[in-house]
C-alpha cells in the first residue's frame, strides 16, 4: 500500500498523539471482563490435579452436589467435546488420565464464589499415580510411555503438521537446503553446543476470565479477555458443531496478552457449566495460581546447533535441532515448533541448512503462543552460539555476524529471496554496535572497573521474525460515517494494549485527510458487530488491518466523491476533499459538507440520493505458501522485522552478581506511524525479555509438581530491574507492501535481549552460558567451570592448535 | 459488620461479613470497580489505594480495618470531569497500554507525590516498586511522574537511525 501513498506530505502518520483508548484506562472507566457482572450470574471454581501423571479411578460429586447453592457439577465423564487448534487432542475436562499438575478435573457452579470454593473441596478424586515424564529426552526415549496413546486418532491441520504416532511427538518440522553433509565436508571449523531454557508464563497483570452464557437454541454469549474474539468463535463452534451464527463473542478492553489469550482456553468449559445449571450465566476469573497451571504458559527448549565455517568465516553448513517441551498438549506448540524451524537460522545466510524441529509431549504444563512465538527461546541459543562459533575461529563476533548477515539476493531456509526491500539489518546491528561503544571499553569505564573491580562487557545479538499465520490470513474493515461528518472505524483486531487502535485511527485520518478527532475506533469488540479479523496475534496486525482501514477509507471517499458528484452536479474525478467538505477542484465555493452526505444525500426539495456511507476494506496475505513437509520449502513470510540488541553489562567476577549499564535496541520498523507507541513496544517488550533473560522460568520437582506458581516465587522485573540507559533505535526501511510502509514490531522487542545480555557476560568474566535464565549463581557456575571454547569444536583447520580438541 | 469510611470525598455504610478484603468492599460493595486484582496476594499492586494517605495493596487489608478511614481511589483521581495533571502526564507520555495496572500504578504515584513533591527517577523507582506493569517497561510511567512533577524528562521518541 506504500506506492499508492504520498509519504513526504503525511500529516497523522508518524506522529505520537496521545492513545485513543486512554481516557477510561486512566479513570478506572475502562471496563474489563474481570469488571463484568451479568444478571443471574453464577460463579465457577475448577477442582484441578494435584498430580503431572495420574490415572483417574473416581471422581465424588455427591457432597458437592449437595451443598446448598450449588448449581452445576462437571467432570470429565459428562463431557465429550474436545479441543484443540491444530491437533484436537484435550479433553475440556480431563477423562482417565490427568497429564499435568493443575489439569481441571471438574468444575463447580454456585451462588457464590465461596460455595463454589467450598463446592470444589467437597469433589472426591482418587488417582493412581503414575510415573511422569518431564524432559523432553525422556519422552523421546525408547519405550518411554506415551503422553497421548491415542494420537494417531486425533485430527490435525495434515498440510501443515506431522505428529507422529506411537510417539510422544505432536509435531515434526522439517527444513533442508541445500547439501548439508558437503557443507560440513567443506567447512574447515565445525562448532556444535546445546542451549537449553525453560517454560515461562506470560503474566499478563489480568487474568484469564469467562462469562459464559448457554441460551435455548443452543445460541452461546460469551465474555470473554480473549486477544482473538473470531478465533474463539470459531473453535467453540468447531468444538460443538454449532453454526457460527448461534455464537457471539464480546471483548472488552484486555488487560495484556502476550500469546497467552491468543486461541481459546476456559470459554468451552464456562459455557458447559452454563449449559449445565439451565441457561445462567457464569464467570470463572482464573486465580494467579491458575494462570501458571491451569492455563497454558510458553513451551522449554533444547536446540543444538552444529556449525560448519569457511577458512574466511562464512558459514557454509548449520544443522540445527530443536526439541519442544511441548507440555501435556499440543496447542500452539506444534506452531511455534514450525514457525522456530523455518527462522532456525536467524537473519544469517547459511547455503547448507537442515533443521528437525519436535514437539515433544511431556506431564507438564502445557505450552501456547508466547510474545516471540519461539524466537525468544531460539534465538537465546542461536545467538549463544554465533559468539561461541566467533571465538572459536578467533574472529570478533560482530564482524563474524556482520559477514554472514542476509543481504539482497541472499536466500532464506524456505528459500525465499531477500530484497533491499526486506529490511535492513545490518543497519540495525551497526546501530546498536555504535550505541554501546561495541569493542574496547573507553576511559571511563575501565576506570570504573579499577574503582569496582567488576568486570564491564559489552555484546550485541540480531533478531528476526515473520508473522506465524496461516498463508491466506484475512481481514476486514468497516468505516462508518456519522451524520456530523466523523467516522466509526470497526476493526476485528482486538486492543490488549498495543496501542493498534491508535495507530488504525492514525491511518484512517491520513488516508481520509481529516483531523484525527473526527475518528474513533471500536475497543471492544463484537463478533456480531465488527468485520471478521483471524486472530490478534504474530505482529501482523498493523500491516493486514492497517491495509484494510487504507482501503475502508478508500471506499468511503469514493462513495462520497459519486454522491457529492451527484449533489454538485460534477464529475468525481474533479473533487477534492478537506476535513469538512467535498469541492470541485478548479471552483472550490462549490461543495457540499460530508454531515450533508453521511447519510445520504437531499437536494433542496428534499428528494433524497445515496445513503449512509460506509466503507469497506478487505485484505489478505498474498503470495504465501505452506511449506513441503519433508523440505520446509515454501514462502511463509509476509514480512520480516529485524533488530539488534546491544548490552553493557558490568559483573561481579567473585559472585557472578550482575548489573546492565545500557541496552541499545534498533529494528526496522519500515515506517515509524507513531514513534512514542513504539518506543512503548521497545522497552516494554525489551523488560519483557529481560524477565526472561533474569530470573523467570517454572521449576518442577521429581514428581512434577510445580514449585513456583506465584509472584512470590516467579519474580518478574520491576522499576528496580530497569538498565541504567535504554536507547530505541527506529530504523526505516519501507515495506513495499505495508500501511505508508509500515511493519510489526510488538513482538520483536522480546527476542535476543537475553543472549545480548549473556555475550556481554561471557565478554565480561569468559562465562559460557548455555542456559537462560541467567542467575548470578549461573554466572558463578560459569565463570568456574573453566570450559575451553574447543570444548566445543569437532573440527579445526589442519595444523591448528586447536587439533586435539578436535580429534576426541 | 457495618464499616462506614470515606471515599473520595463521599460517606458510605455498608453491612459486610468480616473476612471480606477491602479490594472486593471496594468493587463489590461500593462498586468502584476502577481498583483491580492482579494476584490477590500482595505482590503486584495492582489493587493500590491510599488509605490515610498511606499507599496500601487493597487485597491485603480488611474491609474491617477502614472502619472511620479516608480512602483514595482511581475513581477520585478526575476532578469535574478533567483529568489531573498527574493522568494528563500518564497520557502525554503513553505511560498506559492495556491499562490493567494503571490505577494501582497512578495510586502508587499520587501517594509517593504527596510525600515527596519533586523524587528522583531513583525515588521514582523506588516508590513504584511495588507495582508490576508487564506492558510498558516503565520507563514511560518514570517520565510521566517526572513531568508530572515540574521536571520534565526530554522527549525521548526513539531516534532514527
Amino acid at each position: 500500500m506504500l506506492e499508492t501513498e504520498n509519504r513526504e506530505s503525511l500529516r497523522q502518520v508518524g506522529r505520537s498523539p496521545e492513545r485513543h483508548d486512554i481516557e477510561d484506562k486512566l479513570t478506572g472507566a475502562a471496563v474489563y471482563a474481570s469488571d463484568m457482572d451479568m444478571p443471574g450470574m453464577l460463579h465457577a471454581q475448577v477442582k484441578r490435579s494435584p498430580h503431572a501423571r495420574a490415572r483417574i479411578l473416581r471422581v465424588d460429586v455427591s457432597r458437592a452436589e449437595r451443598l446448598p447453592g450449588v448449581r452445576a457439577i462437571l467432570t470429565g465423564a459428562d463431557l465429550d467435546y474436545r479441543l484443540g487448534l491444530y491437533v484436537v487432542d484435550k479433553d475440556i475436562l480431563a477423562k482417565n488420565e490427568v497429564r499435568h499438575f493443575g489439569e481441571a478435573v471438574a468444575a463447580v457452579a454456585a451462588d457464590t464464589l465461596v460455595i463454589a470454593r467450598q463446592a470444589v473441596d467437597l469433589i472426591e478424586v482418587e488417582y493412581e499415580v503414575l510415573p511422569p515424564i518431564l524432559t523432553a529426552r525422556d519422552a523421546l526415549a525408547p519405550g518411554a510411555p506415551l503422553v497421548h496413546p491415542d494420537l494417531g486418532k486425533y485430527s490435525y491441520i495434515e498440510a501443515v503438521f506431522s505428529p507422529q504416532p506411537g510417539t510422544n511427538i505432536a509435531n515434526l518440522t522439517r527444513c533442508r537446503k541445500g547439501d548439508i553433509d558437503k557443507g560440513f565436508a567443506e567447512a574447515t571449523w565445525i562448532v556444535e553446543r546445546e542451549y537449553t531454557n525453560p517454560s515461562v508464563q506470560h503474566v499478563p497483570m489480568e487474568t484469564h476470565v469467562v462469562i459464559a452464557q448457554w441460551k435455548t437454541g443452543d445460541r452461546v454469549e460469551l465474555w470473554t479477555s480473549a486477544q482473538s474474539p473470531f478465533t474463539v468463535r470459531d473453535l467453540f463452534c468447531h468444538a460443538f458443531n454449532l453454526p457460527l451464527s448461534n455464537v457471539h463473542v464480546s471483548i472488552p478492553n484486555v488487560g495484556g496478552g502476550f500469546g497467552g489469550k491468543a486461541g481459546i482456553h476456559l470459554e468451552p468449559l464456562i459455557a458447559c457449566l452454563s449449559r449445565k445449571a439451565g441457561g445462567r450465566p457464569v464467570k470463572l476469573q482464573a486465580t494467579r495460581e491458575e494462570e501458571f497451571s491451569l492455563l497454558p504458559c510458553r513451551s522449554g527448549l533444547t536446540y543444538r546447533i552444529k556449525t560448519g565455517v569457511l577458512a574466511d568465516g562464512r558459514i557454509i553448513a548449520q544443522k540445527m535441532e530443536m526439541f519442544w517441551d511441548a507440555g501435556a498438549y499440543a496447542d500452539y506448540a506444534v506452531n511455534v515448533t514450525r514457525a522456530s524451524g523455518y527462522s532456525a537460522s536467524g537473519p544469517y545466510e547459511i547455503p547448507n541448512a537442515w533443521v528437525d524441529a519436535y514437539t515433544v509431549y511431556t506431564n507438564k504444563v502445557y505450552g501456547t503462543a508466547y510474545r516471540g512465538f519461539g524466537h525468544v527461546e531460539f534465538f537465546w541459543g542461536l545467538e549463544r552460539h554465533m559468539e561461541l562459533v566467533a571465538q572459536t575461529i578467533g574472529m570478533d563476533p560482530l564482524e563474524f555476524r556482520r559477514l554472514n548477515l542476509l543481504r539482497p539476493g541472499s536466500i532464506t531456509l524456505t528459500g525465499e529471496k531477500i530484497t533491499e526491500h526486506t529490511g535492513d539489518v545490518r543497519k540495525c546491528l551497526d546501530s546498536v554496535a555504535a550505541s554501546i561503544g561495541y569493542g574496547e571499553l573507553t576511559a571511563e569505564e575501565k576506570a570504573r572497573e579499577a574503582r569496582t573491580g567488576f568486570k564491564i562487557g559489552k555484546g550485541v545479538a540480531t533478531l528476526h521474525k515473520a508473522p506465524a499465520m496461516p498463508s491466506n490470513t484475512a481481514t476486514a474493515v468497516v468505516v462508518k460515517m456519522n451524520g456530523d461528518g466523523t467516522v466509526l472505524v470497526n476493526v476485528g483486531l482486538t486492543e490488549i494494549g498495543q496501542g493498534s487502535t491508535t495507530a488504525f485511527a492514525q491511518i484512517a485520518a491520513e488516508r481520509l485527510g481529516f483531523p484525527l478527532n473526527k475518528v474513533r475506533v471500536t475497543v471492544e469488540k463484537d463478533t456480531d458487530r465488527d468485520p471478521y479479523d483471524w486472530q490478534t496475534v504474530a505482529s501482523k496486525g498493523l500491516i493486514l488491518t492497517g491495509n484494510a482501514v487504507i482501503l475502508a477509507c478508500q471506499d468511503l471517499l469514493a462513495k462520497a466523491y459519486e454522491l457529492a458528484g451527484q449533489a454538485l452536479r460534477a464529475n468525481p474525478c474533479d473533487l477534492d476533499h478537506d476535513g469538512e467538505k467535498v469541492f470541485v477542484r478548479h471552483n472550490p465555493d462549490h461543495s457540499v459538507k460530508f454531515s450533508q452526505l453521511a447519510l445520504g444525500y437531499a437536494f433542496p426539495d428534499g428528494s433524497g440520493i445515496g445513503g449512509p456511507l460506509i466503507g469497506v476494506g478487505r485484505y489478505i496475505a498474498q503470495g504465501l505458501t505452506n511449506l513441503n513437509k519433508e523440505t520446509g520449502q515454501g514462502l511463509p513470510a509476509l514480512d520480516w522485522t529485524y533488530g539488534a540488541h546491544g548490552v553493557v553489562a558490568e559483573v561481579n567476577p567473585t559472585t557472578g552478581q550482575y548489573h546492565i549499564l545500557k541496552i541499545a535496541s534498533a529494528y526496522d520498523v519500515g515506517k515509524a506511524i507513531n514513534p512514542e507507541l513504539i518506543r512503548g513496544q521497545c522497552i516494554g517488550g525489551m523488560v519483557q525479555g529481560l524477565g526472561t533473560a533474569l530470573c523467570e522460568g517454572y521449576i518442577y520437582d521429581q514428581q512434577g509438581h510445580l514449585l513456583n506458581p506465584s509472584f512470590t516465587d516467579n519474580k518478574i522485573p520491576t522499576t528496580k530491574d530497569l538498565p541504567d540507559e535504554i536507547e530505541c533505535i527506529i530504523v526505516e526501511r519501507a515495506q513495499l507492501d505495508g500501511p505508508y510502509g509500515a511493519r510489526g514490531v510488538g513482538e520483536h522487542p522480546m527476542i535476543s535481549v537475553a543472549p545480548a545480555l549473556g555475550n556481554a557476560i561471557r565478554q565480561a568474566t569468559g562465562a559460557e552460558l548455555t542456559h537462560m535464565p541467567i542467575r548470578a549463581e549461573d554466572v558463578w557456575r560459569a565463570m568456574n567451570r573453566h570450559d575451553p571454547v574447543e570444548t566445543w569444536a569437532a573440527k579445526t583447520p589442519a595444523g591448528s592448535d586447536r587439533t586435539i580438541h578436535a580429534a576426541k | 459488620m457495618k464499616i462506614n469510611v470515606t471515599i473520595n470525598g463521599a460517606a458510605y455504610e455498608r453491612e459486610v461479613p468480616e473476612h471480606v478484603t477491602l479490594l472486593r468492599f471496594l468493587r463489590e460493595y461500593v462498586g468502584l470497580a476502577g481498583t483491580k486484582e492482579g494476584c490477590g496476594g500482595g505482590e503486584c499492586g495492582a489493587c493500590t489505594v491510599i488509605l490515610d494517605g498511606r499507599a496500601v495493596n487493597a487485597c491485603l487489608v480488611l474491609a474491617a480495618e477502614v472502619d472511620g478511614a479516608t480512602l483514595r481511589t482511581i475513581e477520585g483521581e478526575a476532578v469535574n470531569g478533567e483529568h489531573s495533571e498527574l493522568q494528563k502526564a500518564f497520557s502525554r507520555r503513553h505511560a498506559v497500554q492495556c491499562g490493567y495496572c494503571t490505577p494501582g500504578m497512578v495510586m502508587s504515584a499520587r501517594a509517593l507525590i504527596e510525600r515527596n513533591p519533586k523524587p528522583s527517577v531513583e525515588e521514582i523507582k523506588e516508590g513504584l516498586e511495588g507495582n508490576f506493569c508487564r506492558c510498558t517497561g516503565y520507563v514511560q510511567i518514570i517520565e510521566a511522574v517526572l513531568e508530572a512533577t515540574g521536571q520534565p524528562a526530554a522527549n525521548q521518541e526513539g531516534s532514527h537511525a
